[in-house]
């Protein structure tokens, strides 16, 4: 059996940890650059504020409502998502962090125990330790635990947060339920197609022959069709390195020459090169891409990405930046007003002698360099050594208008008590 | 494990991974001369993060703002370290949180009611009735005081 554990709207109980007083009223939090909603809480839910929802055009809707509004507070979310993965692990050796907020844990050979205690107290514990509402969800395969979990979560009052399928009755009740856009892996263009079928739910889903599905989704669509058939298919995944790593950001204000997003796409390409070090890995290739706003429809719209394949796997933030802006030169046009950019790197291999190109070669000076850079930043501060092609006194500011504290993770913004 | 003559055996701790304490490091290297004989026992150090914490996935820190809990050793201006994961009993002193803010106080549990208590004759208990928005959000195990 599997156990799928997820958060109950991750962020926004994030912040209602250290907002008791916002138990049970709505709060959305907010994209970078306070863009868009990215998390509802079940009130705000009620009030059909969609996910993805501008902030801008809603203003009105979050303050008729008293909608609480957050911007987006990382390293709260990081860290309390850091201790209920931990203490998840304590409850299971088997277990893979999914997301930042969901984990799957397998549980075989505990026939001789009651799941749905297991459930409970996976529920309570984590609750009591940090304050996060988790469901769970329970299922011969991944993909079953996935729409169990999804029961526990829409109907908490009957499942007390832990269901489980484990009769081939539940199976069928549950798969004739969950809409196909639901279904785990089956994205918004497979719904669609699959909507023109006539394929309304996981139950119609699995109807359709494996040839069909083969055809139109590929082996990943028929591993998921097993799956829900019942078949186990999947299994828990080592926690494995990041295939790709991404730095992007839309900027506070229309960007318009060269170095302005040159300097940009430095410094993203910094930040990549820094998570790739950090988790011990070279990349390959490098993206970058541009493009202008695209909810400005009075003006001229322009969007482009290249991928520079590089030499050699490198993780040094000098090289990666170089090519980084040999793309962008490939890329850029004058004469728009840009929006948006970001920088990924790709197709990535673990940090190890590389194998020698003949003609050309990592400068393995950098090694050393980068491992000092990292940590004097460390010791200092972020952002204290630089490139030059970043600037120096510009303190690039996200637009954060209404973060909360980071109250976990920085001694000056922990809770104040009255005593 | 190295002896010296006949003394007695030192006991060496392993560094605690992903405390925030740093641990003195010295660098040998390749160096000419006579090593340092104290290189061997650079980990024998205090970690308080590890003496003090039972359980870091549930513990949290706040700040103390007011007097009275002063007589319980709580002052103004205190850190306290705090753990969720703690049962209230009767007689902790646990940060809860009443009508819209944290305050730290004694916990005394009747039969059907609760009061928190102060420890300063200055302030008076508070009952906590079903009126109020009430939760115990975590107890104080450490202060932190600056002298």
């Amino acid at each position: 059996m599997f156990a799928l554990v997820d958060c109950n709207n991750f962020y926004a109980s994030c912040e209602r940890v250290f907002r008791p007083d916002l138990i049970g009223k709505p709060i959305v939090v907010l994209s970078n650059n306070d863009g868009c909603v990215i998390a509802r809480s079940n009130e705000t839910k009620a009030l059909n504020i969609p996910m993805g929802a501008p902030a801008y055009q809603f203003q009105e809707i979050f303050t008729k409502n008293n909608v609480t509004v957050f911007s987006t507070n990382f390293a709260l979310y990081g860290d309390m998502s850091s201790r209920v993965m931990s203490i998840l692990s304590t409850f299971c050796n088997d277990i893979e962090i999914y997301s930042i907020d969901e984990a799957f844990l397998q549980y075989d050979g505990f026939e001789l125990f009651s799941l749905e205690d297991i459930g409970k107290k996976i529920k309570q514990t984590i609750y009591k330790s940090t304050g996060i509402p988790v469901s769970v969800g329970f299922a011969k395969t991944k993909a079953l635990a996935k729409a169990a979990n999804k029961i526990a979560k829409k109907f908490p009052d009957k499942t007390g947060g832990v269901y489980i399928i484990d009769t081939e009755a539940k199976r069928e009740k549950a798969l004739k339920w969950l809409n196909v856009e639901d279904v785990w892996g089956i994205g918004h263009q497979h719904a669609k197609r699959l909507e023109y079928h006539n394929v309304k739910t996981a139950f119609d889903f699995i109807q359709m022959s494996d040839a069909w599905v083969k055809k139109n989704m590929s082996i990943i669509g028929l591993r998921l069709k097993r799956e829900l058939e019942g078949n186990r298919t999947l299994e828990i995944e080592e926690s494995k390195a990041k295939k790709t790593i991404a730095t992007t950001r839309s900027f506070d204000k229309n960007y318009t020459t060269f170095d302005q997003l040159k300097e940009r796409v430095m410094t993203f390409s910094v930040t990549c090169a820094e998570k790739l070090r950090k988790q011990k890995c070279c990349c390959n290739a490098v993206m970058v891409f541009v493009h202008t706003n695209f909810f400005r429809e009075d003006l001229p719209q322009y969007s482009r990405n290249i991928v520079v394949k590089l030499p050699y796997s490198t993780n040094s933030s000098i090289e990666i930046a170089r090519f980084a802006a040999i793309g962008l030169v490939k890329i850029f046009k004058a004469g728009y007003q840009y929006k948006k950019a970001g920088v990924v790197v790709m197709d990535i291999v673990p940090d190890m002698p590389n194998q020698l190109n003949i003609f050309e070669n990592s400068n393995p000076k950098h090694k050393d360099l980068m491992k000092a850079v990292d940590k004097i930043n460390r010791d200092l501060g972020q952002d204290k050594v630089k490139l030059a092609a970043q600037s120096l006194d510009r303190k690039w500011k996200m637009k954060q208008e209404s973060r909360s504290p980071r109250y976990s993770t920085k001694l000056s913004e922990i809770i104040l008590v009255k005593a | 494990m190295t002896q010296f003559g006949n003394s007695k055996t030192f006991d060496l701790y392993s560094a605690l991974e992903g405390s925030n304490l740093d641990l003195p490091y010295i660098e040998s290297g390749i160096m000419a001369g006579f090593p340092s004989p104290a290189e061997d026992f650079l980990d024998l150090s205090i970690d308080l993060n590890q003496e003090l914490i039972r359980n870091p996935s549930s513990t949290f820190y706040a700040r103390v703002k007011g007097d009275s809990m002063n007589d319980a050793g709580i002052s103004d201006g205190d850190l306290l370290i705090i753990d969720k994961s703690l049962e209230t009993t009767n007689g902790k002193i646990a940060v809860c949180f009443i009508d819209g803010e944290f305050t730290v106080k004694r916990i005394k549990i009747e039969k059907d009611c609760c009061w928190l208590v102060p420890a300063n004759t200055d302030f008076n208990p508070i009952k906590v009735t079903e009126e109020n928005d009430f939760l115990i959000w975590g107890i104080v195990i450490y202060v932190i005081k600056s002298l």
